[in-house]
């Protein structure tokens, strides 16, 4: 037998080891996968949420039409809409519009917004500074409820992005104990 | 000796017969069929220059193989020789097919970025999968249906004569104009799907909670017909895709018919609500809308299947107040595959179903329930 | 455990041979019976799985629903494919590396052998739970073998959480196998074997082992959270919570695509050995065989999201995966090349294994084409979870990793048993194997590319013809694995001549210098490498 470099204890140690830190990355990539679509934009899933002054000059010399679009998923006896279904803004420029939410049921609900935008590399120049999916809201039965989104879309949106679309899903979130609220991040990037 | 041929033969054979299938035409059951966009004429040559790159690179390399095989046998009396590595040869078998690659890369790469630019589109469709059946949402026009299979179920279980598109086919398919550029948000309300027409060479996942996007421009008018394309439980291969290209022309008469209808749905509605309906009439619908919506759960006898789905014969639902009957046709149950049918079906539907399936299967409730009656339930919420 | 040596066992236990009776396999350390074992129980499985293809195939045989309910459908399709990864193929190459890599680098046994017993009995009990769980009500798993969230989250039954537990079980017992593999490569080498002499079987496997560790544990995680999510009210995959669904995948096919590798690079290493020994010649480029296997290995962690391409991926990200997806032909390229570069002006003869083996080179060349098609990915839109991608994943798999363990097992059984087997049947089984085989994964391009999804119960009429000469292919396919299994009956019996120590006259290999059978213990002393 070759004389071994280490021991067998102490090579089963090291690969145990191996073992166990592969385990962690296996949970690590949750985060990791959230800071990778940060930066890619995979899914259009992240929310840049800014503060006031993170403002940018407006780039007057183009217009981004910006969609929206509205899901109740499977939430039954709600109706939620944009009130304007899109708007034109030009890069940098800070718009407030409104959404409407409709509960028609007779219990109160805890509501979820996710937001995701397309194309997903749109959503990394889309910052917020006020939307009623950075929290859970909670809303009465049979009640009206009209949230305000304020948002500005980064002046370095490339060129080729004319048209972006941001959707909301509507979910019911139960037990209001969230174990992993990865959607928010904050952004300063600008 | 005759064994060897035989092998030759066989690989010969594999060899060749892919090639001679490949050069059938565009209906072809055995190839990509070339589509009515510019994207899947694309799509379509990619496939086949890689394909031919494939056979030549398998012609060579079995070609060789094969040659050795015949002549470098040991029953011919061959002897082996000695060399058993060669730099030159080596860099050369990697950098050739680096070389071949990169050829290939670069008509790939030309050909995605144009399938992934959604931009500036004239008409946008969100689409949404759930278990197991599509909506179709224009935007923007105020028009949205659901699309389900309409294969009938007797030619499933082999009663009936299978049709020509048994399987594809839908009750309302998508309408499409041709020469327009159409976006499709997809989305889904459950697990994930993916909405698939090979002719448009599109297909993209629905995901719960996030949005995709895809597009095509369609050039010719026709009926397109694909299917769901991400395993989605138990009828993921009955969620058919249909849709139905036709010119821009009829398509603004479409949309205007489309938009008649609703308001005549409406009004046919408030009718419903001011009048009884009879047991035969409610039964009737019932048990159409039964088959349609809630049989590939629930089964058509009303016994589900233990664990999966629950039976609602004798289930206390059924049994029970009919409030809570129709509260949950209505609603749902989240968490579980019970969707909320209140978007779904119209409350004529709604009442014939909870009617049906209060009086279906040997049970004879006697219970009679009117639209109004489910519409009084959807007006308490308020 | 980690401490007992292996020279301190062998002077002792090399007076008596194995215990009589089952306490001899419950309680063996020794690496050949633990390797037979692992065979065995791999057989077992492959026919187990080879079954629910068989429902599989008489289902799809028609269009319509005949034979069985969709639900009972998917249930087949998810447990085939479980049982096949996990049981069959995987089990079969560490039984493989129990039996040989001993031998091949002169060592008395595996280096932890206790280890080795813990990690080859567990496994049956994790088959046994996910078996069982078919017979709950509500049934088995049915989310396919990849279950994807949110399908196998909220949308699975109570089945799941026996999938998630038999899934641990397996994967602690291929790292157990792994470590081992490592300890006994590392430390147990004879002297003189020094790492460019290993055997490329040794090295593809001790490369295979790394990935195992680096990637079952991620695969552990990635059954870990559906569990959470399903039970206790995490959300990793589900968008209400901040989760989401396309992260699984992500997490999956981190596992999953070197998980491939795993299946496959054992298998370039026993066409390695096989190749040059009826080609009478040296293989050719040895150490650029070893390097391609590295690089195979190191590509396999950075293109797992070309299984993704349809979730709705960024441009930049779709480009990245399709190029280095791509990459990955070169290396594998260089692989068959220089097989068919040992067989040029070689002496060669065609003895069942050589048979096999040759079938494996072509065959599994035809898997990387389509897998280089699937590769480029504005066309994959059109290939994906359609069956073409079914032919694809078989060709490499069945016509590949399955046709090099047989091809294993008919090169290195008669040193085993220390008798030839039946020959005649061997060809029998190769003949019936390679036809049916092809009459059974050939169409399945065709139905594939004509727009037949994959994993469905029920297809439209239009692909009914192939897929009837589908079935039947599958039908025989199955039936010719029978002919396999009463041969090997016949060989364990040890009916046959009896073989000399050089089985082969081409071998080379200290296997090769043991006498036949292969004695309980061998190498107590090691031998000397030339």
């Amino acid at each position: 037998m070759t004389e071994p470099n280490t021991s067998n204890a102490v090579l089963v140690k090291k690969l145990v080891l191996a073992v166990v830190c592969m385990f962690g990355f296996g949970f690590a990539l949750v985060p990791l996968y959230d800071v990778f679509c940060d930066l890619t934009g995979i899914n259009g899933r992240q929310i840049n949420r800014v503060d006031a002054s993170q403002t940018q000059l407006i780039d007057k010399s183009r217009l981004v039409k910006v969609e929206f679009a509205t899901f109740t998923g499977q939430l039954s006896g709600w109706r939620f809409e944009a009130v304007e279904p899109f708007v034109s803004v030009n890069p940098g420029q800070m718009k407030a519009v409104k959404f409407r939410l409709v509960n028609l049921n007779k219990d109160t609900a805890n509501i979820q917004a996710i937001p995701s935008v397309s194309p997903g590399t749109a959503g990394l120049y889309l910052n917020k500074l006020e939307c009623f999916c950075f929290e859970q809201q909670l809303i009465n039965p049979s009640s009206e409820t009209e949230f305000v989104m304020q948002f500005f879309i980064d002046t370095a949106l490339p060129k080729n992005i004319k048209v972006m679309t941001l959707a909301y899903t509507l979910f019911e979130v139960e037990n209001q104990a969230v174990v992993y609220p990865a959607q928010e991040q904050n952004n300063d990037r600008s | 000796m005759l064994i060897k041929t035989k092998h030759l033969l066989n690989i010969l054979l594999l060899v060749f017969c892919f090639p001679l299938a490949a050069s059938e035409t565009a209906t072809s059951s055995i190839n990509l069929r070339e589509g009515v966009t510019d994207i899947s004429h694309q799509v379509y040559d990619l496939h086949m220059t890689i394909f031919y790159i494939c056979c030549v690179i398998g012609l060579v390399v079995f070609g060789v193989m094969i040659y050795s095989m015949i002549f470098h046998r040991k029953s011919r009396g061959a002897k082996a020789a000695n060399f058993h590595e060669s730099l030159k040869v080596e860099i050369a078998w990697t950098v050739v097919p680096f070389v071949i690659l990169i050829g290939m890369a670069i008509p790939a790469t030309k050909t995605l970025i144009a399938m992934e630019d959604a931009d500036e589109s004239d008409l946008t469709i969100i689409v949404t999968g759930s278990q197991w059946k599509w909506h179709y949402e224009y935007q923007g026009h105020d028009i949205d249906f659901y699309s389900l299979l309409a294969t009938p179920e007797q030619q499933r279980s082999g009663q009936w004569i299978k049709g020509d598109t048994y399987l594809l086919d839908v009750d309302r398919p998508l309408i499409l104009p041709i020469n327009k550029k159409v976006r499709f948000l997809m989305t889904s309300d459950d697990v994930i799907h993916s909405w698939w027409v090979p002719d448009f060479a599109v297909k993209k996942d629905a995901n719960p909670g996030f949005i995709n996007e895809a597009w095509t421009k369609i050039n010719e008018v026709g009926t397109y017909r694909g299917q769901c394309a991400e395993l989605c439980g138990k009828d993921h291969g009955f969620m058919p895709v249909v849709v139905e290209a036709v010119s821009e022309a009829d398509f603004e008469n479409w949309l205007l018919s489309e938009k008649d209808k609703i308001l005549q749905a409406k009004a046919e509605e408030q009718k419903w609500l001011a009048m009884n309906m009879s047991k035969d009439e409610l039964m009737l619908e019932g048990q159409q809308v039964y088959t349609a919506y809630c049989a590939a759960c629930h089964q058509a006898n009303g016994q589900g299947l233990p664990g999966a789905f629950p039976a609602l014969l004798g289930s206390p639902y059924v049994t029970g107040p009919v409030d809570k009957h129709i509260e949950i046709v209505l609603n749902g149950k989240s968490g579980t595959s019970m969707q909320a049918f209140a978007k779904q079906l119209s409350l004529k539907q709604i009442a014939a179903v909870v009617t049906y399936e209060r009086n279906a299967w040997g049970q004879n409730s006697g219970d009679l329930i009117q639209p109004k009656d489910v519409n009084q339930i959807v007006k308490s919420g308020l | 455990m980690e401490t007992s040596l292996p020279t301190h066992s062998d002077n002792h236990a090399a007076h008596h041979g194995p215990a009589k009776g089952i306490k001899r396999w419950l309680f063996t350390t020794n690496h050949k019976d633990i390797g037979t074992l692992y065979l065995w129980f791999a057989f077992i499985m492959f026919l187990t799985g080879g079954a629910m293809a068989m429902v599989i195939r008489a289902e799809l045989f028609q269009p319509g629903l005949q034979i069985v309910e969709p639900h009972f459908f998917n249930q087949m399709t998810t447990v085939h494919g479980l049982i096949m990864v996990f049981g069959a193929v995987m089990p079969a190459f560490t039984g493989l590396a129990n039996w040989l890599i001993p031998l091949m680098i002169g060592a008395p046994d595996m280096a932890l052998p206790r280890m080795n017993n813990l990690s080859f009995w567990i496994l049956p009990f994790a088959f046994l739970i996910l078996l069982m769980s078919l017979f709950m009500e509500g049934g088995g798993p049915a989310f396919g073998w990849t279950f994807y969230a949110p399908l196998s989250t909220t949308y699975s039954g109570d089945s799941t959480a026996l999938f998630v537990f038999s899934v641990h079980i397996m994967g602690i017992s291929s790292i157990m196998g792994a470590i081992n593999v490592i300890v006994t490569i590392f430390n147990m080498r004879a002297p003189g074997m020094t790492w460019m002499k290993l055997p490329l079987f040794v090295w593809t496997w001790f490369i295979t082992a790394y990935l195992l560790i680096a990637v079952m544990p991620v695969l552990a995680g990635a059954v870990t959270m559906v569990l959470t999510d399903k039970y206790f009210g995490t959300s990793f995959f589900s968008a209400a919570g901040g989760g989401d669904p396309v992260l699984f995948q992500h997490i999956f096919w981190f596992f999953g695509h070197p998980e491939v590798y795993i299946m496959i690079l054992p298998a370039f290493g026993i066409i390695s050995a096989i190749v040059p020994t009826f080609s009478r010649k040296k293989l050719f480029g040895y150490s650029s065989m070893v390097y391609a296997t590295a690089s195979i290995a190191f590509l396999s962690f950075i293109v797992w999201a070309h299984h993704m391409f349809t979730t709705g991926m960024p441009v930049a990200a779709e480009l990245f995966f399709m190029y280095c997806t791509m990459l990955i032909s070169v290396p594998t390229g260089v692989k068959v090349f220089n097989w068919v570069a040992t067989m040029w002006r070689g002496s060669i003869s065609f003895e069942v294994p050589m048979m096999f083996a040759i079938a494996f080179i072509i065959l599994f060349t035809f898997g990387g084409f389509s897998g280089l098609m699937l590769a480029i990915t504005p066309v994959d839109f059109q290939y994906h979870d359609t069956y073409f991608v079914v032919a694809h994943f078989h060709y490499v798999l069945v016509t590949g990793a399955i046709f090099s363990l047989i091809a294993a097992t008919y090169y290195w059984l008669p040193k085993w048993t220390g008798v030839m087997y039946d020959n005649k049947l061997a060809k029998w089984h190769f003949w019936c194997s390679l036809i049916s085989v092809n009459v059974l994964f050939f169409p399945m391009h065709f139905v594939g590319l004509a727009g037949m999804p994959r994993r469905i119960p029920d297809y439209s009429i239009q692909f009914a013809d192939w897929n009837q000469i589908i079935s039947l292919g599958g039908f025989a396919f199955g039936l010719s694995q029978l002919i396999f299994l009463a041969l090997l009956i016949k060989a364990c019996r040890k009916k046959g001549e009896p073989v000399p120590a050089k089985v082969w006259d081409g071998a080379e290999g200290l296997e090769w210098d043991l006498p036949s059978p292969t004695p309980y213990h061998t190498f107590s002393t090691p031998p000397k490498i030339k």
